[in-house]
């Protein structure tokens, strides 16, 4: 079954003016949302979001949790972070690095045309152009936990194709062991480029197994809409047994290469922020404790999970590894 | 003597803005209308009251050299004020993490006290602030005498500890708390060169 996500050409424009969606969630939400789920991985059950998801404020309705049972890899009643704090809560210091920094600046970004730089060691090489890059694939929804390296979480409805998909279009050769993605370098369009916060561009990394990994999305939308700006738009990674910094915004190039690369925060302080950041309680910030985190929304603090709850799915990846070590 | 009573009531209304929006907002967030607090009320509280906290620990340590510097000797008598001022927005910084971030979790909060050096600075620096404001009053003065003014010089290792304390909480974006150095250094600077000079 064909999955369909209208795009924002497809709604009338009097529907996705930010106020409209802010004040008019619900009917939005009924509008504008026709997701469905792939046959072969989930059943041939059309999702709907229930109304009250529009709020942020309810569980999702059983018919959806029974879909995302049977996957496996969802988060399980955990209600959803509302639309509103997952777009005006982030962290994109290319827009400045306030928290409410991106949603106020992003405007400035404009996302088509977007060219996708593919090289390295892959057989297929070559700008793509946005379109033509996510064309081919069926998009999915998942909802999954972010938890922050600063410890506060979310719980997300991304839309997305699984990175894996893409990967095996592109056709790595057997001499790439990382994938490599970095942000759009242009201070005119993000204005938080002007200061030297971070060595420009923004540079993510994963190893080739973590990136096949069914979990690993590329994301292109949120909420069952285009994905806003200040989260990345066009195309974002989610990697969601990593805290959120390794989910690289505004991705302009993937690179295949044989040496694990150094990514920015890394770089910014190596004793504070590694490769691989899975999300481990027990594996402090040395700044901050990451045994517990504050769900955004949420008053009382909660228990981090280890890979953020991932760990069925991914904990093989990382066996024999000193965790501590390569945290 | 009028005046300066007026001006005492003016200088109290200022500090006190901040507090009242801050508690405004947070009205508002209770109420569920939008506020300024962010998605993460918790978090910019934190910022928002260490923020002011350092302010005017910064203006209290401004003073001695703004009368010096420009012959304003009546500043002298916002001293105190704003000495307790800097102790308040203190005290509601670091209520906000055992009450609203922590809720009384003894244990993790002794635990990040000990284990993590920028709050374990931060917590010094609240310990030796509150013989300060105990001793503020008219009568710790005259009792303290010479060592009043010998206790009151803690204020400086209380701002180099918040200065340290704030720039290692910062996760990237170092320009508000190097602003602060700056600013502590000049005025410690001052002190320090004034001194020279006068011996
Ligand atoms: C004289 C005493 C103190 C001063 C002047 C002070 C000031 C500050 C300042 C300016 C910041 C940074 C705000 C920002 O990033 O915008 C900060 C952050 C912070 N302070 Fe303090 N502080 C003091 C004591 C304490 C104490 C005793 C604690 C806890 C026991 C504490 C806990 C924190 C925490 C947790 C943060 C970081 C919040 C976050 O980034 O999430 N501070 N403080």
């Amino acid at each position: 079954m064909k999955i369909n996500i209208k795009k924002q050409s497809d709604v009338k424009s009097s529907e996705i003016t930010p106020e409209n969606i802010y004040h008019n969630r619900r009917k939005f939400i009924q509008d504008s949302i026709k997701i469905g789920v792939g046959a072969a991985a989930l059943g041939s059950v059309a999702l709907n979001f229930p109304e009250a998801l529009a709020s942020g404020a309810s569980d999702a309705s059983g018919k959806t949790l029974n879909n995302i049972i049977r996957n496996n890899i969802y988060p399980l009643n955990e209600k959803m972070t509302s639309y509103e704090a997952v777009t005006t809560y982030n962290n994109f210091y290319e827009f400045g690095t306030d928290k409410e920094d991106p949603a106020l600046n992003a405007h400035s970004l404009k996302t088509r045309p977007w060219t996708i730089k593919i090289d390295g060691h892959v057989e297929k090489p070559g700008d793509y152009d946005i379109d033509d890059f996510i064309r081919p694939h069926d998009l999915e929804e998942r909802i999954y936990r972010m938890r922050c390296v600063e410890a506060w979480s979310m719980v997300i409805p991304w839309v997305g194709i699984p990175l894996a998909d893409i990967i095996k279009k592109l056709k790595p050769t057997s001499n790439a062991k990382y994938v490599v993605f970095e942000t759009l370098v242009d201070k005119e369009q993000m204005p938080g480029q002007r200061r030297e916060v971070i060595k420009w561009p923004y540079v993510e990394g994963l190893r080739m197994d973590e990136a096949m990994h069914p979990l690993t999305l590329m994301a292109v939308g949120l909420y069952g809409e285009e994905l806003p700006n200040q989260n990345g738009a066009p195309m974002r990674l989610v990697v969601p047994w990593k805290y959120g910094f390794k989910g690289i915004k505004s991705i302009v190039r993937m690179r295949f290469v044989e040496d694990e690369p150094n990514n920015s925060w890394r770089r910014l302080a190596p004793n504070e922020y590694g490769f691989f950041a899975n999300v481990n309680p027990t594996v402090d910030h040395p700044r901050w404790s990451q045994a517990s985190e504050r769900r955004i929304g949420e008053f009382r603090r909660r228990e981090t999970l280890m890979f953020n709850g991932y760990g069925d799915e991914v904990a093989s990846l990382y066996t024999g590894m000193d965790l501590k070590k390569y945290f | 003597m009028k005046r300066i009573i007026y001006l005492k009531i003016l200088v109290h209304i200022v500090a006190l803005l901040p507090f009242c929006w801050l508690s405004w907002q947070g009205y508002l967030l209770m109420n569920d209308q939008s506020n300024e607090l962010t998605a993460n009320p918790i978090q910019f509280i934190h910022h928002f009251t260490g923020n002011w906290a350092i302010r005017f620990i910064l203006l209290g340590l401004a003073i001695t050299p703004l009368r010096k510097i420009f012959g304003w000797n009546r500043l002298i008598q916002f001293r105190r004020m704003i000495g307790l001022y800097a102790f308040f927005y203190v005290t509601l910084h670091l209520s906000n993490f055992v009450i609203l971030d922590y809720y009384f979790d003894w244990a993790a909060i002794l635990k990040e006290i000990i284990k993590r050096p920028a709050i374990t600075f931060g917590m010094v620096a609240i310990l030796l602030l509150i013989p300060l404001a105990i001793t503020s009053t008219k009568g710790w003065i005259r009792r303290l005498q010479k060592n009043w003014i010998k206790l009151h010089k803690l204020i400086y290792g209380i701002g180099i500890l918040a200065v340290i304390h704030n720039i290692m909480m910062v996760k990237a974006d170092i320009f508000m708390p190097m602003i602060h150095i700056t600013l502590l250094a000049l005025l410690l600077g001052y002190r320090f060169a004034f001194r020279e000079r006068q011996a």
